[in-house]
């Protein structure tokens, strides 16, 4: 098991690595000069020289690459061309209600799809399992920020149950929760019915399995075998997509935060693009490509756990 | 002599297809989403950027099927010129994920073991780390929004899909007898691969595409809401929620109509692969219905 993570380990510092070059040097190909951004367009060309040189610009590629690099080992991401902030300041406030939101939204599809999907399985081809295929069909289609604003339409604007938008910050947790409620649902329900769909035809392989009719024979109720033995080996494809779904869900709140007017990361990397602040877009790409490895690291060593076969047959 | 015999399978497959209920239902919504499209090369009842302010949101009636904008635009019109966007940018981007990803698969299966596999693979696993958004966000940064940009970040995106797909499929076909008579015919590799493997293969692709073909008007329609898709004054679908966000409480059927127009074509690609899925793998049929 030691041996397993240490590989796992080894390949996810690889992947960072990688990825950290990728981000890097896709954006140093951009055209047009931050420095002469800021100043505008009528600056001298030595204040953008020594605005350059004041940012670090002039420095060679690779010795920029590396100062980077070394920077956000020890969580120093430079400072922001237009707020003039560490940038680090910046993603760690905003990231205060990204992250919330993507966590908040895969407890809400993770809490809906389970019971959903063990009762559609359980209940195959009965009225229950067709309804919840068809609503299911039908959720996968739906995007999500369209399915935001029917909420705010609904929610907000009619019944006046919820705020519109905006963050009222976490002072109060209460209010704070509840303003992230109609996002993390938006987020959640299309979520909830893919990973309602894998549950129920991933128990549907395991029920039909020799151990499930041995424990049958055994004498146990056809219900005792689904929570005992079918649900238990069900659960490893269903972990491979809640991993999976992490990522879309972080993605997805980038998009979902527009609806809401929620000042997340999503807002911060939309100004950065049109700003041309290109470190904060940097440090927010290369942010969130960590929680996507970091994630699928995670997933693969909790299978290791769940499933003592994967160890040994690991490629 | 081998001849007829895939005539006859694909006729059968065709009567299987058609005796499909989810195939047949999707298939023609599909075909009516891509009429649609089509139909406005031709004709849109209005010019689909002609303004006209004084007729601004009006609800649906017999002159705007689908009511106006907040331009005066008419949706209807907009709805048949988005639809062509929607379908061009999914459809280019499923092309550049099979036409690169499915050789890339092939000749990782074909090299199975050796250090060219593993680069092929833990490549895929690197642009699988960003989600197509941040491959979005970054192609904008460096070129500025666009329809082109989009496709270019869904369509990478699709790459690793269908290498792995690709790869996971051949590598059991590498076991197989006629694979080995192939071999020991003397065949080469890359010429066994696209002879014997990728022929066996494409049903699993067909079926592979139109997920991701769903999955590519989805992020169309995202990119476009936030703005790194298709440009004014080409309407998309995705734009035109963007739009009448500030508008849904004034004319609800601004945000209605194309977000309607996107669950019904997801759906119907949905469910058009779906049906395809079980015509092609029927022992699937068993667990799933």
């Amino acid at each position: 098991m030691p041996a397993f993570i240490f590989g796992r380990l080894v390949s996810l510092v690889l992947s960072l690595l990688a990825a950290s070059i990728v981000i890097f040097f896709v954006l140093e190909v951009v055209p047009g000069d931050p420095a002469a951004f800021m100043l505008g367009l009528n600056a001298a060309p030595d204040t953008v020289a020594a605005l350059r040189q004041q940012l670090g610009l002039d420095a060679p590629l690779f010795e920029r690459y590396f100062t980077w690099l070394f920077g956000m080992l020890q969580g120093e991401f430079g400072t922001s061309y237009t707020y003039r902030v560490p940038v680090a300041d910046l993603v760690a406030d905003r990231l205060w209600i990204s992250l919330p939101l993507a966590i908040y939204a895969l407890a809400l599809s993770t809490l809906i799809a389970f019971p959903v999907g063990i009762l559609a399985a359980a209940r195959r081809n009965s009225a229950t399992d067709v309804s919840v295929m068809g609503i299911t069909q039908l959720g996968v289609a739906v995007p999500n920020f369209w399915f935001a604003m029917m909420l705010v339409l609904l929610f907000a604007v009619t019944l006046r149950w919820f705020s519109a938008g905006g963050f009222p910050g976490w002072d109060d947790p209460l209010m704070a929760l509840k303003s992230l409620t109609l996002p993390a649902v938006a987020l959640a329900l299309p979520q909830a019915s893919i990973l309602a769909r894998v549950m129920r035809s991933a128990l549907l392989d395991t029920l039909g399995e020799d151990y499930v009719r041995t424990a049958r024979a055994k004498g146990l109720t056809q219900r005792q075998a689904l929570w005992r033995h079918a649900l238990r080996n069900a659960l490893i494809p269903v972990l491979t997509i809640i991993g999976l779904q992490f990522s879309f869900l972080l993605a997805g709140a980038i998009i979902i935060e527009n609806v809401f007017f929620l000042p997340g990361l999503g807002r911060l990397v939309f100004q950065g693009i049109s700003s041309r602040d290109l470190i904060v877009v940097k440090s927010v790409v290369m942010i969130l490509v960590f929680a996507v490895i970091l994630v699928t690291f995670l997933v693969d060593v909790t299978y290791a756990l769940v499933d003592p076969r994967l160890r040994r047959a690991q490629r | 002599m081998t001849v007829p015999a895939p005539m006859v399978q694909r006729d059968s497959l065709l009567r299987a297809a058609l005796s499909s209920r989810s195939f047949t239902i999707g298939a023609a919504i599909t075909l009516f989403v891509a009429l649609a499209a089509l139909l406005s090369f031709v004709w849109t009842p209005y010019g689909f950027a002609a303004q006209n302010i004084p007729n601004r949101l009006q609800p649906p009636s017999p002159e705007h099927w689908l009511g106006t904008d907040h331009f005066g635009r008419d949706m209807f019109s907009m709805i048949l010129v988005g639809a062509r966007t929607s379908i061009s940018v999914a459809l280019v981007a499923v092309s550049v994920g099979v036409l690169i990803g499915t050789p890339l698969g092939l000749f990782a299966a074909a090299r199975r073991g050796t250090l060219l596999d593993d680069i092929v693979m833990r490549g895929n696993d690197l642009v699988f780390a960003f989600p197509a958004l941040l491959i979005a966000i970054l192609i904008t940064a460096v070129f500025g929004p666009g329809a082109v940009n989009a496709i270019i970040a869904i369509g990478i995106f699709n790459i690793p899909v269908f290498a792995r797909l690709s790869r996971g499929a051949a590598l059991s076909l590498w076991q197989r007898e006629f694979i080995l008579a192939a071999r020991v015919s003397g065949k080469s590799a890359t010429r066994i691969s696209f002879e014997h493997i990728l022929p066996n293969i494409t049903n699993t692709l067909i079926v592979q595409a139109t997920i991701q073909f769903a999955l590519g008007i989805l992020a169309e329609a995202a990119l476009a809401y936030v703005g790194l898709g298709a440009q004014p004054p080409i309407p998309s679908w995705g734009k035109m929620l963007a739009d009448a966000q500030t508008m849904i409480a004034l004319a609800p059927h601004v945000a209605l109509v194309p977000g309607l127009a996107i669950v019904i074509t997801v759906l119907g690609v949905n469910l058009m692969g779906d049906g395809l899925r079980d015509v092609f793998d029927p022992r699937l049929r068993r667990s799933r219905t």
